[in-house]
């Protein structure tokens, strides 16, 4: 079953013709990796798949729920981490946001600073959160900006098997990234 | 969309929001015997247009801190992927800006009140007229907001955005005290419009924003 269908893609910023025509399927289980030069337009043609910006040219199609994680944690800084997170989980319109919340931050390794507020979190604690809200939303569709920025040898590994469960329990996801990931089978959409 | 009106209500108390909101009406309320004297008659009979002044600019205050920091947090991204619209948001922006900004609001009016030595059928009039004013101005505000997110020197502009389309409403405010007849009502339906048109322009200000 197909989750993310683009088809001739063209995306531009600010008037400047960034990538074309990119075409992309991806069904249960499946990965794409996005792969470019700083510049290229890496974050531009995955907000153009989350619906956030829209295609220069061509057409995207989701089927199901999506989870998007961009560069900015969208985390408010004052709240307790758990909080935080609940906050997200219960604007997913998916029952039992608790354990939802409790099951991804065991899944980054942050169950021990679920009650430190946001704000006091390193930068690479920051990018686990945001990937614990990623996995809390249980969407069928990852999409995944720089995921492994700021993060050390241990989580990146931590990353790596929490998508590869992702794809196993039937989710696709695609992944924008500059660093080596092992991600097994992934299309790659080169920039 | 009742999560997202309580986040902003809690975010905006939680900050002191509004300890600096009544401070500073309360301050803009006092300046006016200041600048015109003591003249008790003179004070009563202008001072529910020093409200409503005052009142404008104590609405003015937060813009900056309305839209723009959340579409830099990612927050708006967040929302628009999970399938609520740019209008829906702007709309629960709206509801959580009254929210936080009226009650502190009104109550500092009875204080203002006093200062101002107004008469209680006076007070009364601007209470009311405070309450179906604020709606719009709350509204326009949130509008302001979003318009000018992203602009340097984001707070100078919303002034100058802001007041202008805030006349109306002052007009109407200040006249239901002067005792024209529909005053009020002509409030309310200004309010109303700002209501219904603020959320759809702020709504394709924050799509143009997330581009």
């Amino acid at each position: 079953m197909t989750l993310l269908a683009a088809r001739g893609l063209a995306v531009a910023r600010g008037g400047r013709l960034l990538a074309e025509g990119v075409t992309l399927e991806l069904a249960r289980g499946g990965a794409a990796l996005v792969t470019g030069a700083n510049g290229a337009g890496k974050s531009s043609l995955l907000r153009v798949l989350a619906g956030l910006l829209a295609p220069a040219a061509g057409t995207v199609e989701r089927f199901g729920r999506v989870a998007w994680m961009g560069e900015a944690a969208a985390l408010d800084p004052e709240r307790a981490l758990a909080d935080a997170l609940r906050f997200w989980a219960a604007q997913d319109d998916v029952p039992a946001a608790d354990t939802r919340v409790a099951a991804a931050l065991a899944a980054v390794a942050l169950e021990d600073i679920a009650d430190v507020p946001v704000r006091l979190l390193s930068t690479g604690q920051r990018r686990r959160a945001a990937l614990a809200r990623v996995a809390a939303a249980s969407a069928p569709l990852w999409l995944l900006d720089e995921p492994a920025s700021g993060l050390d040898a241990a989580a990146v590994a931590r990353l790596e098997l929490l998508i590869e469960g992702h794809r196993g329990g039937g989710g696709a996801v695609v992944v924008a990234t500059h660093q080596p990931l092992a991600l097994p089978d992934a299309t790659e959409v080169a920039l | 969309m009742t999560a997202l009106i309580w986040r902003d209500v809690r975010r905006y108390y939680a900050g002191g929001g509004a300890t600096l909101l009544v401070g500073f009406f309360l301050l803009v309320a006092t300046l006016f015997p200041f600048a015109i004297g003591p003249d008790a008659t003179l004070l009563a009979r202008v001072g529910g247009g020093v409200i409503w002044a005052a009142a404008l600019l104590a609405a003015l205050l937060p813009v900056e801190r309305l839209v723009a920091p959340d579409l830099d947090a990612g927050v708006i991204d967040q929302l628009v992927v999970r399938g609520r619209t740019p209008a829906m948001i702007a709309l629960a922006k709206v509801a959580a800006h009254w929210l936080a900004f009226a009650p502190p609001l009104l109550l500092a009016t009875l204080v203002a009140a006093a200062l101002l030595d107004l008469s209680a059928e006076q007070l009364l009039l601007v209470l009311a007229g405070l309450a179906l004013g604020t709606p719009g101005l709350a509204a326009l505000a949130v509008a302001t907001a979003a318009l000018t997110a992203g602009v340097r020197g984001a707070g100078a502009v919303a002034g100058l955005v802001m007041l202008p389309l805030a006349v109306p409403l002052l007009i109407f405010g200040a006249g239901a005290l002067a005792g024209e007849g529909g005053g009020l009502q002509l409030l309310a339906a200004t309010s109303l419009v700002l209501l219904v048109g603020a959320p759809v322009a702020a709504g394709a200000a924050i799509r143009a924003a997330l581009e």
